[in-house]
């Protein structure tokens, strides 16, 4: 029972930046009917800001507290992606609009193999420890613990989820978001700028990613340039597993795929007689993947994409 | 350049001057190898050979996307499927050393087998959605493939297997070298003589296919899968037919791999190759199995050109060494795929109907 | 156009509903062989939807339908083509980037058939196959008088010819019951008159039409028989003089009666 709840605690913290990332990914499908390839990278390219600006401040000798220094290097890590994701869509996605499906597709391969090697260029190879900034003492609950870190972890991507939905259903962009999502040659006719909101999306989405971004890093003191290809494509699962296209499928599938994963590698040793061993862990997401699509491809909480004129 | 295309095709018309040219240009396949091992080396006669490896990969792919239409990003699998069948059944791993004759038709059937495992229950998915699917599919193969050692040791894990028995005919060893009517042939020759008549074959193959009932049928299903359907075409089962028939060449290409390189390990089979096979069909033409071909040959050939060019380059530039080869061609396939896509979608040589279908797309932007 | 001619298509009772939309209620109706028979109907009244369920699209939630014979429920789109019945679609589903020459031989699939083993191999047999498939393409491309367009891209042709090209493409099937959905649509006069020539040969050819149309002129001059359909019921049912003066399909088109 100690290993249940210890796998249940792990799924949540990692079932919270799934989501996090995966809202990237719905919000882009549901307008766009695309999938945004590069939406990983940019969450790996958070971490890695975050993580220079953090290592520039203390190379600077300044003696600043270090919430301080996280706080800056958070926001120029959303300043960043923000520009990245807008400029992406601008460059590389706006001129297809209307070009057979294949070709956002395999241009999105392109921007996200571009991203992840310019990053290695930028970076380099090595693997970058991420500086401890929250204390790493478990706290033990019921037999399981959990630290100071993964608490902040879930609760910031709950704050960020919670304002998502409230600026999606209370205010007037988020309005507007809904109606693009909808239809968007309707949206246009009634007056929504749809090249502003479809950037916006983008750009809410990119800046969401940093922060999940640099909680990954945190969480494993580990930045790396591949760390955003897995972690996009497992939340993207998410995204599918709940209903690309609705917020709260998101939310909801991020959560269930951390859960799934977490427990599926801390049981699968048991299940199968030891002939699969935790690192079959990415192939649970990647078959819950081919089962929600073949079983239920609209996913649990049905799928919202736009009517294409 | 028209005029020139224009008197080809004028040739086109005598015969005669027909036969010719193809004398010609076999002339010219024939002795293709011992010119480039004369004037640039050995190593390049083994770099065509990994390239006519990669139009064969092209050409498999080129049915399922170019043809029928159906995004598969995870082509690599049926590569990695075709390696392993070979790997495993011509190898001391299991002891077996069956003959190239027996082992080759049956890494294609295996491949096909897989084929249809995989589409039966995906084809009837969305493009993106079965873009993904295959994706996933082509990580789960070479998850697998990495980890299978244990309990029970198959593949041998990351470490892969090696001492892979070479085609053996009539008693040569095709990976030796060895001297017929004065002229000696080394390795790289002869699996440039047998990668170069599969490849032949198989470009007619898919020529004969496009131009035929079956042909007519993928294209009708790409165009408009509904429409398709109801007049008479049983669209489950022809993209199957698509799906298989591309996982036979990746199977065919797979075996042949194994054997010209004597070792496979999970890490010739990452998501990378399946991209790199998909730039190949998009960038060359998609569709076009001319243009596949041309693809295929220029992007096996980039990373070693890159690699003899990229670093001299910039010590003379920059007096050291920025960017390796390996990122340098990495960042290019990302930038390539871009500008393709914004540029010119249809390819570099694509088949005349693509081209109006993408020009006309353009217009109407 | 005499009542004792054998009934070719018979439909029961047909239920469809949508999420709570109910599309199709309790539809019957039946085509006799050889006749042109009209479907006629409000925006919205489901006569579409009836066309999908016919032809396999839909799967009705209740009723039956017999053609020839054969009990076609739950059957696959390929199928119910293979069963011989052919269609257009409203919006025009034409193969865009294929020449209209293809897009027609591509309707002689079900009726052919070499595989990828035979197109490799290219047997006399198959090639035998194939110039048929080409010949009599080329013939219902005449028939239908898009002849000179034979190798123009589908896409490009002009809009009545594109209709024509369809109606080609569905002959192709070898249908014995040819259902075209909305075929005059965006048509002018001429090229309506065209069309109803075009409908008459085909039905002197022994081929049943099925009908959707909202040319009242059409409808009434080229059917034997007409349904009405509004919200997914069936409201009248007959030659098309008493359909025309039928109190209940005036006020289905007029919305009821006036204060």
């Amino acid at each position: 029972m100690d290993i249940f709840l210890q796998q249940v605690l792990n799924g949540l913290v990692l079932g919270s930046v799934y989501a996090l990332v995966a809202l990237g990914y719905t919000m882009v499908y549901g307008i766009l009917g695309l999938i945004n390839f590069a939406h990983g990278e940019v969450v790996m390219i958070g971490a890695m800001v975050a993580l220079t600006v953090m290592n520039a401040m203390a190379g600077m000798g300044t003696a600043l507290p270090p919430q301080i220094v996280l706080a800056a290097a958070v926001v120029t890590a959303i300043g960043v992606c923000m520009a990245l994701s807008f400029s992406i869509e601008r460059v590389a996605y706006r001129p297809l609009r209307r070009a057979p499906r294949l070709a956002p597709l395999i241009t999105a391969i392109g921007v996200s193999i571009l991203l992840q090697n310019l990053a290695m260029l930028i970076w380099g190879r090595q693997y970058h420890t991420f500086p401890r900034i929250v204390s790493a003492t478990p706290h033990n609950i019921g037999g399981a613990s959990i630290t100071d870190l993964q608490i902040i972890i879930i609760a910031v991507c709950a704050a960020i989820m919670t304002g998502l939905l409230l600026l999606v259903h209370y205010t007037r962009l988020g309005r507007a978001m809904r109606a693009t999502a909808e239809n968007p040659t309707v949206a246009g006719l009634m007056g929504v700028n749809i090249n502003r909101i479809i950037s916006a999306t983008f750009v809410i989405g990119a800046a969401m990613g940093a922060v999940a971004g640099v909680l990954v890093a945190a969480n494993y003191s580990i930045a790396h340039y591949s760390m955003g290809f897995t972690l996009g494509l497992k939340a993207f699962t998410a995204a599918v597993l709940g209903g690309i296209g609705n917020l709260g499928g998101a939310m909801l599938g991020g959560l269930l795929l951390g859960l799934i994963e977490s427990i599926g590698a801390g049981y699968v040793g048991d299940l199968t007689g030891g002939f699969l061993g935790s690192h079959y862990q990415d192939v649970f997401a990647f078959l819950v993947l081919v089962l929600v699509l073949v079983l239920r491809p609209t996913g649990l909480l049905g799928e919202r994409v736009a009517e294409r004129a | 350049m028209k005029t020139w295309v224009a008197s080809l095709v004028g040739l086109r018309r005598d015969r005669r001057a027909l036969w010719v040219g193809y004398a010609l240009v076999a002339f010219v396949l024939a002795v293709l190898p011992f010119a480039i091992d004369n004037s640039i080396g050995r190593t390049w006669v083994r770099v065509l050979d990994f390239a006519l490896l990669y139009a064969l990969l092209a050409l498999g792919l080129n049915i399922v996307v170019g043809f029928a239409g159906l995004l598969d990003l995870g082509y690599v699998a049926f590569y990695a499927v075709g390696a392993y069948t070979w790997a495993l059944l011509a190898s001391p791993q299991l002891g077996l050393h069956l003959p190239f004759w027996v082992i080759l038709p049956l890494g294609a059937g295996v491949a096909a087998l897989f084929g249809v495992l995989l589409g039966a229950p995906t084809l009837r998915l969305r493009g993106d959605y079965l873009a993904i699917v295959t994706l996933g599919f082509g990580e789960i193969i070479r998850i697998f493939l990495n980890n299978l050692d244990h309990p029970v040791n198959i593949t041998n894990g990351p470490i892969g297997i090696n001492r892979i028995d070479p085609i053996q005919i009539a008693g040569i060893d095709l990976t030796r070298n060895h001297e017929f009517f004065g002229i000696a042939f080394s390795g790289a020759h002869f699996h440039y003589y047998v990668f170069l008549m599969l490849a032949l074959a198989s470009m007619f193959v898919c020529i004969r296919l496009e131009d035929s009932r079956i042909g007519r049928a993928w294209i009708a299903i790409r165009e408009d899968e509904v429409a398709a359907q109801s007049m008479g075409i049983n669209t489950r089962n022809v993209k199957l037919l698509a799906f298989a028939m591309g996982a036979t060449f990746g199977g065919i290409a797979g075996g042949l791999f194994s054997s010209f390189q004597g070792f496979v390990s999970p890490e010739s089979f990452i998501l990378l190759e399946s991209i790199m096979v998909l730039c190949m069909v998009v960038l060359g033409g998609m569709g076009h199995v001319s243009g596949v071909v041309l693809g295929a040959l220029l992007l096996a050939t980039l990373p070693e050109v890159l690699r003899h060019t990229a670093s001299p380059v910039q010590q003379q530039l920059f007096g050291k060494v920025i960017l390796d080869p390996e990122s340098l061609r990495m960042l290019l396939f990302g930038l390539a795929l871009i500008l393709v896509m914004l540029l010119r979608p249809s390819g570099l040589w694509p088949s005349p109907t693509r081209r109006r279908e993408f020009a006309d797309t353009k217009e109407q932007r | 156009m005499s009542a004792t001619q054998a009934a070719l298509l018979q439909a029961h009772g047909i239920d469809k509903r949508f999420g709570g939309v109910v599309a199709l209620s309790d539809v019957s109706l039946t085509i006799r062989q050889g006749e042109i028979y009209g479907l006629i109907g409000p925006n919205g009244a489901g006569k579409t939807t009836l066309f999908n369920v016919l032809t396999g699209l839909y799967r009705p939630d209740a009723g039956s339908f017999m053609f020839n014979g054969r009990d076609l429920i739950g059957l696959k789109p390929f199928r119910v083509a293979e069963q011989g019945i052919a269609r257009t679609f409203q919006n025009i589903r034409l193969f865009a980037n294929m020449s209209a020459l293809e897009n027609v031989m591509v309707g002689r699939h079900s009726r052919t058939r070499a595989g990828a083993l035979a197109a490799i191999l290219r047997s006399y047999r198959t090639m035998n196959e194939e110039q048929a498939i080409r010949r009599r393409s080329g013939e219902l491309l005449e028939y239908v008088g898009v002849g000179r367009h034979a190798h123009a891209l589908a896409k490009n042709l002009p809009y009545g010819d594109q209709r024509r090209l369809e109606i080609a493409r569905a002959l192709a099937t070898e249908p014995r019951l040819l259902a075209l959905d909305e075929p005059a649509a965006g048509m002018n006069a001429t090229e309506t008159a065209g069309l109803r020539k075009l409908l008459d040969r085909i039905r002197a050819d022994g081929i049943t039409i099925l009908l959707i149309e909202h040319d009242v002129k059409l409808v009434m001059g080229l059917c034997d028989r007409v349904a009405v359909l509004d919200y997914g019921r069936k409201i009248a049912e007959g030659a098309p003089p008493e359909v025309q003066s039928d109190p209940a399909v005036i006020r289905a088109y007029l919305g009821g009666t006036l204060p």
